[in-house]
């Protein structure tokens, strides 16, 4: 306790160095994937096998999809709790249009189309009237969904055309199903975004500091639209995928999935506060979670305690780097 | 430093993780997948499937099923339980349609599915077990009455849900069918309450005045029973008029206690659970295919015919008094 550290540690960077903390960070998160992908393998004789894990894959990969906006959303300090009525709004559109005897491409513009309209909706609240996104994304999940339930009531929209069940249902290559190709080509399509492109840069910037963003000449309110935009675009995408899984709508289609979203993207060491993140990190919290639900699924343990595992991941993997370094500093030199 | 951490913490996930399980080859493993956890319904209809497993002997149930009572929830469980090569599902489905595409690939993979309780739409599964018929629940709700009545001669009253309920209206014609083979009974006439507590419990008084000679109040409805049996007792009618129909046992037991009600019926979701799991242990064995027509030995419940869509009736509703409502209220 006697030396005073030399640089001020800020409780909510993750690290004194950007590179060596992401480093770290996505190597831990690797290795818990690792090891839960061993200990799975030795609990269950069930695990290791081609198409279970193919299986399991469809445990994520629709969260993971609205995950990669979300990061970006995160990272520039705004938030999108909307995003599972989004993908209940598009689905009942959907279904309502397949009941109107509207072909496979016609479903697929109309379920994007909602939720890029949706998506908007929420841009135009936040970037032009500059309200809180917490506020405005809590009012519009209850907007969206509300729509959702008085269109459909206790009823259920079905009898969607057997070619669209293929989104959700099709595999393009061996036991690579059609939502994980999709999950992987968009992963790769947002890690570029976000770490190759101005524009990627411009998000952290207005996450690490809008203020000083502003004055670089930064849009900060062109750029938090497009994110709400995009956020809703990939929650359309996301209802198209589930909504051809399940072949069916009802209202209560994909609830609670914000938390489990935002859970996968702090899990991914996105930090909440804004500026830091990648989209790395969020792939691989996507396939921790899938494995741990998938694996504990196959000891048949109940998802209540699937839940506590999960909660107790996220405190794990959020402090441990925090006192780990604590501990560093603590140290005499 | 930095690797010893992360070993330690990998080496906790594997421990929570390393719970080894012995399977035996032969067993029949059964996933009994339900609606939510944590549900007394469901949790009794387990105590049955246990019974059925010890009683059969070769045979592992899986109690099972998501937090929350959603469609994705149990397609999770589902895909789960498709991973460890089960020989059979019954499922009480949240959804009838979505679950559908994760059931028929369980079938595909020579999986015997069945639901019970909560139907799935006919293509995904081989049969649905319903707790009961129309029939039976009619014929259930006359003897209901006739005992209620001194040598089973008297007046009685129908208090339904509301005039457009499909149950209800099944199930009173059904009654009105069978009422020749009960000749001491006399139905007076059919009130509605809309299955609204306040309303039901006003038709009821309505009938305590208008109608003197009715001595028993049928009423097919959860709410309507509960809330028939209040007007009885605050009218001070008990001993004089009874109510009797479908109730929930945790909301009728201070009817029974008061004496407004001597007995009433509903499903028992303990040999629910028993019978689906006999179907599907009978199923997995070949014993039968459970198409329509064909009859499945089901233990202690009897043969149980399937009859058009697949469909199945269990048994007649179960009668609750004064003996068993201390131990059932508790269920559910």
């Amino acid at each position: 306790m006697s030396a005073i550290p030399e640089k001020r540690l800020i409780p909510d960077r993750l690290g004194t160095s950007a590179t060596r903390l992401f480093g770290s960070w996505e190597a831990l998160l690797f290795a818990v994937a690792v090891l839960i992908f061993i200990a799975n393998s030795l609990a269950s004789p069930y695990f290791l096998n081609a198409w279970n894990l193919s299986d399991a894959t469809f445990n994520f990969t629709e969260k993971a999809m609205v995950a990669f906006a979300m990061a970006l959303l995160i990272i520039s300090g705004e938030i999108d709790l909307s995003v599972a009525a989004i993908i209940a709004l598009a689905s009942t559109a959907m279904g309502a249009a397949a009941q109107a005897g509207i072909g496979t491409p016609g479903l697929v513009a109309i379920g994007i189309g909602v939720g890029v309209g949706c998506g908007v909706v929420n841009g135009i609240l936040v970037a032009g009237l500059r309200l809180p996104s917490i506020v405005v994304t809590i009012g519009t999940m209850s907007l969206f969904r509300g729509i959702a339930y008085i269109v459909l009531g206790d009823k259920a929209y079905g009898g969607y055309p057997a070619s669209f069940a293929y989104f959700g249902q099709g595999y393009v290559f061996w036991v690579f199903s059609f939502e994980f190709v999709l999950f992987a080509v968009l992963a790769i399509l947002f890690a570029v975004l976000l770490h190759a492109t101005n524009f990627g840069r411009r998000v952290h910037a207005i996450g690490n500091n809008e203020f000083a963003a502003r004055f670089s000449g930064i849009r900060v309110e062109r750029i938090k639209f497009t994110l709400f935009l995009l956020t809703g675009l990939m929650s359309g995408i996301a209802a198209v995928c589930l909504t051809s899984r399940l072949g069916s709508t009802r209202p209560s289609i994909a609830q609670g999935w914000e938390l489990e979203i935002v859970t996968m993207v702090v899990l991914g060491g996105v930090s909440i506060l804004g500026g830091a993140g990648t989209i790395g990190g969020v792939v691989i919290a996507a396939f921790v979670m899938g494995l741990v639900t998938f694996g504990l699924g196959l000891l048949n343990v109940p998802g209540i305690v699937m839940s506590i595992f999960i909660g107790l991941l996220l405190i794990v993997t959020i402090t441990l780097p925090v006192i780990i370094r604590q501990f560093r500093h603590r140290k005499p030199a | 430093m930095k690797l010893l951490k992360k070993l330690a913490l990998g080496s906790a996930f594997a421990f929570a993780m390393l719970t080894s399980q012995a399977y035996a080859a032969d067993t029949v493993k059964i996933g009994l997948v339900v609606k939510s956890l944590g549900n007394g319904f469901f949790e009794a209809a387990n105590k049955g499937a246990q019974e059925a497993a010890k009683e059969l002997g070769d045979v592992e149930v899986i109690y099972t099923g998501p937090t929350s009572t959603t469609a994705e929830g149990q397609i999770e469980v589902i895909n789960a339980l498709i991973a460890q090569n089960v020989n059979a599902i019954a499922i009480s489905a949240n959804d009838p349609d979505a679950v559908i595409p994760a059931l028929k690939k369980a079938m595909a993979r020579g999986i015997k599915v069945i639901s019970w309780d909560s139907a799935v739409a006919k293509d995904g599964r081989i049969m649905h077990l319903n707790p009961s018929s129309n029939e039976l629940i009619g014929k259930m709700c006359l003897q209901l009455a006739a005992d209620h009545l001194k040598d089973g001669k008297g007046d009685f009253a129908i208090l339904s849900a509301t005039t457009t309920s499909t149950n209800q209206n099944t199930w009173i014609e059904e009654m009105k069918k069978q009422l020749p083979n009960f000749p001491g009974l006399n139905l007076v006439t059919t009130v509605y309450g809309d299955d609204l507590s306040d309303k039901s419990y006003r038709e009821a008084q309505g009938l305590l005045t208008s109608q003197p000679n009715v001595k028993v109040i049928v009423a097919p409805t959860t709410v309507g029973v509960l809330a028939a049996s209040q007007a009885v007792a605050d009218a001070k009618k008990i001993g004089d008029v009874y109510v009797t129909g479908l109730g929930l046992p945790s909301e009728m037991a201070g009817a029974i206690k008061s004496g407004a009600t001597k007995e009433f019926a509903i499903w028992n979701p303990i040999d629910l659970g028993y019978s689906a799991t006999q179907i599907a242990y009978r199923l997995v064995k070949g014993e039968t295919d459970g198409a329509p027509g064909s009859e499945i030995a089901a233990g202690r419940m009897g043969k149980i015919k399937v009859g058009d869509n697949g469909e199945a009736a269990m048994a007649d509703p179960f009668v609750y008094d004064a003996k068993n409502i201390d131990q059932f209220s508790k269920i559910f």
